[in-house]
């Protein structure tokens, strides 16, 4: 307990640092993946077989491979392209196209949880695929959605570790300082499970409470319940 | 970027010696999740006094920490407090403790699943709380746990590659190895073999569960 203390004392400043990284690498992986990961869902949907294959592949390619490959690739393997990333774009980049899988997953689930006879009815009052989609199926989708999203917020909070790897200045990075820094490797790390669990508890119960809330609506939505795919 | 310079039998083979131990690592940690987290969930679902609320606060925590901080935890702060482990050990310590907690959730889920009509009925039919668990509970939860039971095994197969931090020589590892030789030309050709070699097992295994749930789907 000593430990944790003195690691807390003297590098609370780098704690705090890394504790907002992690974050904002995680908001803005978020924000990335939702987008990549509602075109995905919407081209496995698309009334159009290559589109289907090309949203399908993307998501078991990325559902299979560790997410620490997909950062080495943006990280490491984009050197070969004469192009060279720092930890945090190349890590908050893998942890974006990783994460998308699991959202476009989501995403889908949610889509056809809404019934068929809307899409129809959108159709045949005159608007297009794309307006039916953009106007009537996605709005009501996003609530059925919103708790897997969050769950996946939270494996990003967690996944975002990775960064410290190459250094990313996340926590996990600043962690590793302290511990090295400091040679009380417990006491640091211990502070650091604290410092993640201050994020993550937090949302683990915004995000049952979310899922309690979906288990009161129609049966229907429930079939996106099943889209809560690990990170 | 050189495909036959990266892919050489002899770097091949050494990627493969690494697969060998990510599936040693994870299938270790497979078996030991499974029953302590079997375990974890039959002594919460049983509402052991003390015992129960304990585990559930622990369940809790592990879930909600990165894997990435457990395994370095286990290697480099247990030996702080006298616990020393040797890679591959720690590699499979830290992998089970926070596999079991995972698996433990989706076990105790399955036991909820069942419905209470059944264990009252068992038990004024005159089975013990423990016969009505081993007989009427536990072989239904368990054939509606094998679907996220395997994707769960599938993230434990990819997590392992986490363990790349405290050098355990599995298949992530030993790709970086090769590539940091010659990043240039070697880097994407080796991460492509390496997801390759990821993909088709977590592929395989993900089918499988996929038809092990629709057979059983047939059966209800």
């Amino acid at each position: 307990m000593g430990d944790v203390l003195y690691v807390l004392e003297h590098y609370y400043p780098y704690l705090i640092r890394g504790f907002f990284t992690t974050l904002l690498v995680s908001l803005i992986a978020l924000a990335g993946s939702l987008i990549i990961g509602i075109v995905v869902a919407v081209l496995r949907i698309a009334p159009l077989k290559a589109l289907n294959a090309v949203g399908r592949a993307y998501v078991e390619i990325l559902r299979n491979i560790p997410l620490l490959l997909v950062a080495f690739f943006f990280y490491h393997g984009l050197t070969a392209f004469g192009l060279n990333l720092d930890g945090f774009t190349a890590g908050t980049l893998g942890l974006t196209v990783y994460t998308a899988a699991f959202i476009a997953e989501a995403v889908r689930a949610g889509i056809q949880a809404i019934p068929r006879g809307q899409m129809e009815a959108g159709l045949a009052s005159g608007l297009s695929y794309v307006q039916t989609m953009r106007y009537i199926i996605l709005p009501q989708a996003i609530k059925i959605v919103i708790p897997p999203i969050g769950n996946q917020f939270l494996n990003l909070v967690k996944n975002s570790s990775i960064l410290s790897l190459f250094a990313g200045f996340d926590l996990m990075y600043w962690s590793d300082y302290a511990a090295s820094d400091s040679f009380k490797t417990f006491g640091a790390y211990i502070l650091a499970a604290a410092f993640y669990l201050l994020m993550t508890i937090p949302l683990s119960i915004a995000v049952r409470t979310l899922e309690g809330r979906l288990h009161r609506l129609p049966d229907r939505s429930r079939a996106a319940q099943a889209a809560y795919g690990e990170g | 970027m050189d495909f036959r310079a990266a892919l050489t039998p002899e770097h091949i083979l050494f990627m493969l010696d690494g697969f060998r131990v990510t599936l040693l690592v994870a299938a270790s940690a497979i078996v030991l999740s499974f029953l302590f987290g079997t375990v974890i969930a039959v002594l919460r679902y049983a509402r052991v006094p003390i015992l129960a609320p304990v585990l559930g606060a622990v369940v809790e925590a592990l879930r909600n920490l990165p894997l990435l901080l457990i395994i370095i935890f286990t290697r480099f702060a247990l030996p702080d407090i006298g616990i020393r482990l040797d890679v591959i050990a720690s590699a499979i310590v830290a992998l089970t403790v926070f596999e079991m907690a995972m698996i433990s959730e989706i076990i105790r889920g399955g036991l909820l699943s069942v419905d209470k009509g059944q264990i009252e009925a068992a038990r004024s039919t005159g089975l013990t709380a423990f016969q009505t668990l081993r007989y009427i509970v536990l072989p239904q939860a368990l054939v509606r746990m094998i679907p996220p039971t395997v994707s769960q095994f599938i993230s434990l197969l990819k997590d392992t590659s986490l363990a790349v931090a405290i050098a355990l020589p599995e298949l992530l590892h030993n790709s970086k190895i090769i590539y940091n030789a010659n990043p240039s030309r070697y880097v994407v050709p080796v991460l492509l073999f390496a997801g390759f070699l990821y993909f088709i097992t977590n592929f395989s295994l993900s089918q499988l569960a996929l038809t092990l749930e629709r057979r059983l789907r047939i059966e209800h």
